[in-house]
This record gives C-alpha cells, sequence and structure tokens, in this order.
C-alpha cells in the first residue's frame, strides 16, 4: 500500500517581514508536490531558487502559506523530532564536543535508554564510516568529515521505526554531498536509499543532477521560485528542464548499469 | 594533542570532579584561617566545630573567643558569602556562553553585571527615602533591581548580537561595551543628583567586595543561590542541544524560544544577586568554565555543576588573597579576579581561532 508521507499543497513563502508582496519579497510561490513513504525526492535548481526555503518551511521553521501536510506526524514537539529529521546546509557548531557526543544529540528526544542509544551511535558512525573519529574533537575535522558527523546524527535521530510513533519517518537532507568525495557520496546515497527501503520518506536538496538522477524516485526542480517540473526523474531531468533551469546545453544519456538518465554537459 | 587528552574524557573527567570536589573545602578552611590576624588551622578546625555543634559560644565564661569572633563572626560568614557568589558565577558564566554558543561570553564583559549594578542604583535612588535599604528587605529589594536592570541587559545584548547564525564575537563585544557605558552612566546620573546620603549608598554600594559579608547576606545568597544552582543544572541537555544552533536545536524537540526565555532570566537573576550582595567581580564565569571545558569537554551535564565548584573555589582563593596580600590593608576582590582574568582573557582572544571561535 503506498502511502503519501509528505504531501505539499500550493505553498508560498515570502521573505519575513515584507510588507508588499514585490517579485522580490516571494521566496516559493505556489509550490505543490508529494513523497510517498519509502521514496526520495531530490529538489533541483540553480542558486537562490529556493530549495533551502522549501525545504527550511518543510522542517518547520518558516512560515508559509498553503498546506505542508506530514501523514501521522506528532503535535508534540519531542515525539515529532523522533520522526522528523533535518540536516541544515551549514553547521554552525563550534564547540570541542566529541564526535560521539556530537552524534548522540541525535537521542534527546528519545527515551530507548543510555545503552540502546550507545548502539546506535555506534551503528550510525559506522555506517557513515566514520567510527574511527569517534572520540576525536568534532572542531579539528575537515569540512567533509564534519559533514559525515553532522549526517550520522541526523540518521541516528531517526534510526528505527519503532521509536517513531505511526511509524511515520521524513528525512530532510540540505545538500548532503556538498562537502564529500565521490566515495563518500556514494556510501551515502547507499544509505539514503537504506533507510527508504524501511519506509522512510527522504526530500534532498542536490546541486548533483546526476546523483539525483541515480538514486532519487522522484525530483522537483524549481525555477525562479516557482515550480517548473515535478515527476520521476524521467519526466524531470530532460534536455529542456535542465537547458530552462541552468542556462547550459545538455545531452542525456543512457547509465551503462543503470536505467537512469545521465546529464553530460556539452 | 587534545585528541589523546580527549581520549581520556571519561577518566578526566572522574579527576577533575574528584579534584573540585576536594578543593572546595580546603580552600574554604583557607579562606576561615588566613587574613590579618593568621589562626592556625587546628584553632580554625576547632572554632569551626565549636560552631557547628554548640549553639552556645563559649562555654562557661560567657565570653566569646578572639579567635571564636574571628572564624565564626567575620570570616565564615565572609567564605560562605564568597562560596555562593563564586558559584553563581561560575555556573552563569557557563549558561552564558552555552546560550550565546561562544566561549567568549561572560556576564560581566557583555554588560549584564553593569546592567544589574545601574538596576541596584536606580532601587537604591528611588527606594532609599521609602526603606532604610539594611535589612533583608532592604538587601532583597536592590536584589530585585539587579535582576531587572541584568535581564534588560542579556535581552538587550542578545538580540543585537545573535541571529540565526549564532552569536559573532565583534558584536557581542562592542553591544556589551555599549550596555556597559549606557547603564555606567546611568549609575553616574543617579549619583550626581542624588542627595549625599544616597551617594554614600550607592558609592558604598559600587565599591562592593565581599567585605560587607553578614549572616543576613549569606541568607539571601543561600536561599535564592541555591534555587538558581538547582533550576540551571535542569537546562544541561538543552544548552547541549542549542550549541548545534537554535533550528537544530528545535529539530530535536525542544521548545527553544522559552528555554532561552528561562535561561536569560535565571542567568541574570544569578549575576542580579552576586552584584547585589558582592558588587562587581568580573572574570570568574569567563575563566572557570572556560577552564572546565578544556578539561573535561563542552557537555553541560558536567560544565555546570563543575563551573560552579570551580566559581567558588576561585572566588574564596581571590578573596583570600585580597584580605593577606597587602594586610592589613584588603584589596577590593574584583582587583584580584581582575588582574587573574584580564590576561588570561586577552590570551583567549589571541588563540581564538584554536577553539574554533570566530
Amino acid at each position: 500500500m503506498i502511502r503519501r508521507l509528505l504531501d505539499i499543497d500550493k505553498v508560498s513563502i515570502r521573505v519575513q517581514g515584507a510588507k508588499k508582496s514585490t517579485a522580490h519579497s516571494v521566496l516559493v510561490n505556489s509550490v505543490s508536490c508529494y513523497v510517498n513513504a519509502g521514496e526520495v525526492l531530490a529538489i533541483i535548481g540553480a542558486n537562490g531558487a529556493g530549495k533551502s526555503t522549501l525545504l527550511n518551511a518543510i522542517a518547520g521553521d518558516i512560515a508559509f502559506t498553503g498546506n505542508i501536510t506530514i501523514d501521522g506526524v506528532s503535535d508534540q514537539a519531542k515525539l515529532r523530532a523522533r520522526q522528523v529529521a533535518v540536516l541544515p546546509q551549514l553547521s554552525l557548531l563550534n564547540f570541542p564536543y566529541r564526535v560521539s557526543e556530537v552524534v548522540g544529540l541525535a537521542r534527546i528526544p528519545h527515551d530507548s535508554g543510555r545503552q540502546r542509544d550507545d548502539e546506535i551511535v555506534q551503528e550510525a558512525l559506522t555506517l557513515m564510516d566514520i567510527s574511527y573519529l569517534s572520540e576525536r574533537l568534532y572542531t579539528e575535522l575537515s569540512g567533509g568529515e564534519k559533514q559525515r558527523v553532522q549526517l550520522a546524527r541526523v540518521f541516528a535521530q531517526i534510526w528505527q521505526q519503532a521509536d517513531a510513533p505511526n511509524g511515520t519517518r521524513l528525512l530532510l537532507l540540505d545538500e548532503p554531498t556538498a562537502a564529500l568525495d565521490l566515495g563518500h557520496q556514494k556510501l551515502l546515497m547507499g544509505a539514503i536509499r537504506e533507510l527508504a527501503s524501511h519506509g522512510v520518506a527522504v526530500v534532498m536538496v542536490l546541486h548533483d543532477i546526476n546523483l539525483a538522477a541515480r538514486y532519487a524516485d522522484k525530483a522537483l526542480a524549481l525555477l525562479c521560485s516557482e515550480r517548473l517540473a515535478f515527476g520521476t526523474i524521467e519526466q524531470v531531468i530532460t534536455r529542456q528542464n535542465i537547458k530552462s533551469l541552468f542556462d547550459v546545453d545538455v545531452h542525456i544519456a543512457q547509465h551503462p548499469e543503470h536505467n537512469s538518465p545521465v546529464v553530460i554537459g556539452l | 594533542m587534545h585528541s589523546v587528552g580527549q581520549q581520556h574524557a571519561f577518566s578526566n573527567r572522574a579527576i577533575v570532579i574528584s579534584c573540585a570536589c576536594a578543593l572546595l573545602p580546603i580552600s574554604f578552611f583557607l579562606a576561615l584561617s588566613f587574613g590579618t590576624v593568621s589562626i592556625s588551622f587546628s584553632d580554625t578546625l576547632w572554632s569551626l566545630l565549636n560552631s557547628v555543634i554548640a549553639s552556645e559560644p563559649a562555654s562557661g565564661t560567657g565570653l566569646i573567643s578572639r579567635t571564636d569572633l574571628i572564624v565564626q563572626q567575620i570570616r565564615l560568614p565572609r567564605a560562605l558569602l564568597a562560596a555562593v557568589v563564586g558559584a553563581l558565577l561560575g555556573i552563569c558564566g557557563a549558561t552564558t556562553q552555552g546560550l550565546f554558543r561562544n566561549p567568549l561570553a561572560d556576564p560581566s564583559l557583555i554588560g549584564v553585571t553593569a546592567g544589574a549594578s545601574a538596576g541596584a542604583a536606580l532601587t537604591i535612588f528611588y527606594a532609599g527615602s521609602l526603606t532604610s535599604l539594611s535589612g533583608l528587605p532592604g538587601l532583597g529589594l536592590v536584589s530585585i533591581g539587579a535582576f531587572v536592570g541584568g535581564s534588560i541587559a542579556v535581552i538587550l545584548v542578545y538580540s543585537l548580537a545573535t541571529n540565526t547564525q549564532g552569536t559573532s564575537v565583534a558584536t557581542m563585544l562592542l553591544a556589551g561595551i555599549a550596555i556597559t557605558a549606557l547603564a555606567g552612566s546611568l549609575t553616574n546620573i543617579l549619583e550626581f543628583f542624588g542627595d549625599e546620603q544616597i551617594l554614600r549608598r550607592i558609592s558604598l554600594w559600587r565599591m562592593g567586595g565581599l567585605d560587607g559579608a553578614s549572616y543576613q547576606r549569606v541568607a539571601i545568597a543561600a536561599i535564592f543561590g541555591s534555587i538558581i544552582l538547582v533550576i540551571l543544572p535542569r537546562f544541561s541537555t538543552a544548552l547541549n542541544a542549542l550549541l548545534l544552533g537554535e533550528s537544530e536545536a528545535r529539530h530535536l524537540g525542544l521548545s527553544v524560544q522559552s528555554i532561552k526565555i528561562k535561561l536569560v532570566l535565571l542567568v541574570a537573576a544569578g549575576v542580579g544577586i552576586s552584584v547585589a550582595l558582592a558588587g562587581t567581580i568580573a572574570f570568574i564565569g569567563l575563566i572557570i568554565p572556560h577552564m572546565i571545558r578544556l578539561l573535561i569537554g563542552p557537555d553541560h551535564r558536567y560544565l555546570l555543576p563543575i563551573s560552579a565548584l570551580g566559581g567558588a573555589i576561585l572566588l574564596l582563593l581571590s578573596d583570600t588573597i585580597a584580605r593577606t596580600i597587602v594586610s592589613p590593608i584588603e584589596l577590593p576582590v574584583g582587583l584580584v579576579t581582575a588582574i587573574l582574568g584580564a590576561p588570561f582573557f586577552i590570551s583567549l582572544l589571541r588563540r581564538r581561532h584554536e577553539f574554533g571561535m570566530r
């Protein structure tokens, strides 16, 4: 049975404090889309198109008009935190926590007990290939290592289906691959697909169209605050859409091993 | 280098906790024993035991011995006050740094102490004619004034310097300078327009220090101080999450806005009480949490209580130095903490990038 886990209906977002609605004050204009449980949605588009803004609205950080419905979501903050995990684009942490402590913060909303929490932290560290950094100071890590720690943290937050009320699990990732090398990009995407196969709905903002094409089920293309296209990868990642989005000419080829399209710059 | 130290963080933690627990009674005892009149350790201990066991001082003769008088009536209240005020300053400093997500945030540097002073001066100015301001109600009133002044200062600095990106050191310190100047000029204006009586009260009080210690002050410090010392550690987990950032903390299920307001009020209350009872004592809230963080890491579940212990120890020792170093003249304790603290602060500023500060 298909469960529509996230439903976004005509969502508009304005600059906070803007009195009149001018062309520049609208960040997201009447965008609709949805994600089913077990699916990965990639949001693509040029810088400033409103991708992160839309993700922040789903996360509940900013005001919007329209409807954002998360199926089965709790209205209690603590329970909601067991259902929805958010990776921000930029991490601001500048205190010398150990890596395992940072990931352990993800277990704050849970009551699963110290021992189970520690196990989950270790598993999440292993998943992101940073168990060897476990006792290092976060502030001493490189950008990519920090990113993997933050990823392990959001994974650990929604680690078990059993912890999430109504089995609702939604993962929101803002440019999760930005600081990662090729190998760790693949590792991360594998982890995301693994979570999705357990019923998690994933929404991620991605700049790498080919990663989106290879690993996402659906894509939402935003152009100047508006929805250009939404649907399956094949429907969204077309020559014409890429031209409209980024103003570059591309060739769409077939992935040699998978069925997904591959975008080749010309 | 850090990572090696951090690998033993748990054993580190145990060592630091036991050291702090051992040093507190030692420094307390030193504070009772040293002074213009040096009293031997055994006499101090004896007198202290006497005061605890026997409610009637000096059995038989009805006269209190000189040692008992000095230890029980002069040094004991002073040491108790120093311990509570130091603990408050330590824990409030650690909380402020967590709240601002900045290891340089100290109540005395960001204008909170000055705001509290102005609030207290305002209370003395306007309420001075109403009450004698000498007894408990008077002290309580001045404490409330200091609390209100401190609250306004924290809220101003916080809203000026903090956005979703965190707090910038530059803006925070600049806002602190502005508020310190504003609060200082307010206090000066009050002194200027006050009559002689009020002027004398304000300036006496501004000099502050622990030399005004009495059991009355100790009582106020113990009541309000212990409330704050008990409540603040309950916010440890929230502060831990807040270090990630405000929206991250919200995504972890915390009601960030209300937590922030409660923390700001608690810090203002803590600083307000310490200012009302002991005047301006700078830098303890900066030095102690920073040192403890270097030793055991930023986990507030340990940082807050150990900072309270450390603050108590540092203020007890500073006060003992202040009383004895140029004896029989007594230095203001704020002078000693500033002499210790200013170089420390400068070295932190110079090395701030090593601590990941902006």
